[in-house]
C-alpha cells in the first residue's frame, strides 16, 4: 500500500479543526497554549456551538487568542476576564462563555476577580494555564512559581521566607461553594492531552446545567522562560511541577473527589519561623 | 488486523519543537526533524520511517500548532 493509497478523505483520522483560523500562532515552539487552543476549538466544533460561544482572552502570552479562534472574542483588562465573562453570561444566558487566562493574569493580578466569580457561582467555564512564570514579559516570578525555582526576578531561586509560598489556587477555588467542576490537567503527553480534552468538554457541557463555575487548570510549560528546549521543559515539568501540582479532578458534579480530600490533609504546614517573626 | 498510517505535515507552519517525536509510540520513531529549514528558519518535521506508522495520531494530538494531518487505512 503506497502513501497515495492511504491519503484519501475516507481514511482521515485527524485534521486541524476549522474553528481555528489559518493564522500561524505567535507562541514559542512547544508551548502548551497551542495545544489548549486546539483542544478548546475541537470541543467547540464537536458540540456544534461555534455560532453561540464567546471567549474572553486575558493579558499575557495568550492576549492574541482572538486571532486564532474563529468565534466571538472579547479582550479583557488585566486579570478581569472572569468579571467580563460574568457580565456576558448574565446578559446572554443561552451563550456558552469561557475565559482563558494564564497564571500571572488569574493567580496574581486577577486573583480577586476569580475568587469572587467562583464564589458567586457564575455559570461559566474558566480555563487556567499554569506555567509558573510570567511568560510574556520575560519570565518574572509569579505566585505559582515553585519554591527554589530560578526566574529573572529571583535568580537565586524562590525563597518562601521572603517571597511567600507557591500558591495552589485551584485547590483554593475547589473549596468555594460556587464551583461545580474543578480539575487539573496537563498536555505534555498524548494521553494527558486526550484526558484534558475530556475535561474541557465536560466543563463546556456543564454550562447547560446552570450549576456554577467549571474550572480547568492546565499545567503547562514555558520553555523560553525556563530556558530549556521544549522536550526538556516537558520533562522538567513532569519531575517538578507535577509533584507540587498533582493532576486529577478535585470537584466533580459539585462534590469533592475523595482523593482530593485525602491530599489536602497532607499539605505542608506554614513555615513556623515566618509566623514567629511577624508576631514580633 | 493491521493498520497503516500516513502523515501530511504543513512544513511552513511547523516550528520544530520536537514534542510530537516524544509522543510517537514506535521504536524507532516514525518522525524526525529535517536538516532542511522552512521560511521561518525552523527545522521542520518529516517522516523518516514511513513503514512503521500506524496512524495512531499521538503526534497530532500534542502538536501545539496543529500542523499534522493523519490518515489511517486497514491493510
Amino acid at each position: 500500500m503506497t502513501r497515495e493509497d492511504i491519503i484519501k478523505p475516507e481514511n482521515l483520522v485527524y485534521k486541524r479543526t476549522p474553528v481555528l483560523t489559518d493564522a500561524t500562532m505567535h507562541y514559542c515552539p512547544g508551548c502548551g497554549h497551542g495545544v489548549v487552543h486546539r483542544i478548546i476549538a475541537e470541543v467547540i466544533e464537536e458540540m456544534g456551538i461555534q455560532d453561540n460561544v464567546i471567549g474572553i482572552s486575558p493579558v499575557g502570552c495568550s492576549v492574541l487568542a482572538y486571532n486564532y479562534f474563529d468565534v466571538d472574542f472579547v479582550e479583557a483588562a488585566h486579570g478581569r476576564a472572569p468579571a467580563c465573562a460574568s457580565a456576558i453570561k448574565r446578559l446572554r444566558p443561552e451563550t456558552f462563555v469561557f475565559s482563558y487566562q494564564g497564571d500571572g493574569d488569574l493567580a496574581s493580578i486577577g486573583c480577586g476577580e476569580v475568587v469572587h466569580a467562583c464564589n458567586r457561582g457564575e455559570n461559566i467555564t474558566m480555563i487556567f494555564i499554569n506555567n509558573g512564570i510570567y511568560g510574556m514579559t520575560g519570565g518574572q516570578m509569579a505566585p505559582t512559581t515553585l519554591e527554589g525555582m530560578e526566574t529573572v526576578t529571583c535568580p537565586y531561586g524562590r525563597d518562601p521566607k521572603i517571597m511567600g509560598h507557591t500558591m495552589r489556587l485551584t485547590e483554593m477555588l475547589a473549596q468555594l461553594p460556587g464551583t461545580y467542576y474543578v480539575t487539573r490537567q496537563a498536555v505534555y503527553t498524548p494521553a494527558a492531552a486526550r484526558k484534558c480534552k475530556k475535561a474541557i468538554r465536560q466543563a463546556f457541557e456543564n454550562q447547560k446545567l446552570n450549576k456554577g463555575v467549571s474550572f480547568v487548570e492546565v499545567t503547562s510549560n514555558c520553555n523560553s522562560g525556563w530556558k530549556m528546549t521544549p522536550v526538556q521543559a516537558n520533562k522538567w515539568m513532569e519531575e517538578n511541577t507535577l509533584k507540587y501540582f498533582p493532576l486529577g479532578d478535585m470537584k466533580v458534579d459539585g462534590k469533592f473527589d475523595p482523593k482530593f480530600i485525602e491530599r489536602v490533609g497532607t499539605f505542608d504546614q506554614p513555615n513556623e519561623t515566618i509566623f514567629s517573626l511577624r508576631k514580633k | 488486523m493491521a493498520f497503516k498510517g500516513a502523515l501530511v505535515i504543513d512544513t511552513e507552519k511547523c516550528k520544530g519543537c520536537a514534542v510530537c517525536i516524544t509522543g510517537c509510540p514506535q521504536d524507532p520513531k516514525c518522525i524526525a526533524l529535517s536538516k532542511k529549514v522552512n521560511a521561518k528558519g525552523y527545522n521542520y518535521l518529516e517522516m523518516v520511517n514511513e513503514e512503521a506508522c500506524i496512524g495512531c495520531a499521538s503526534c497530532a494530538v500534542i502538536c501545539p500548532d496543529g500542523v499534522i494531518e493523519v490518515y489511517r487505512a486497514k491493510c
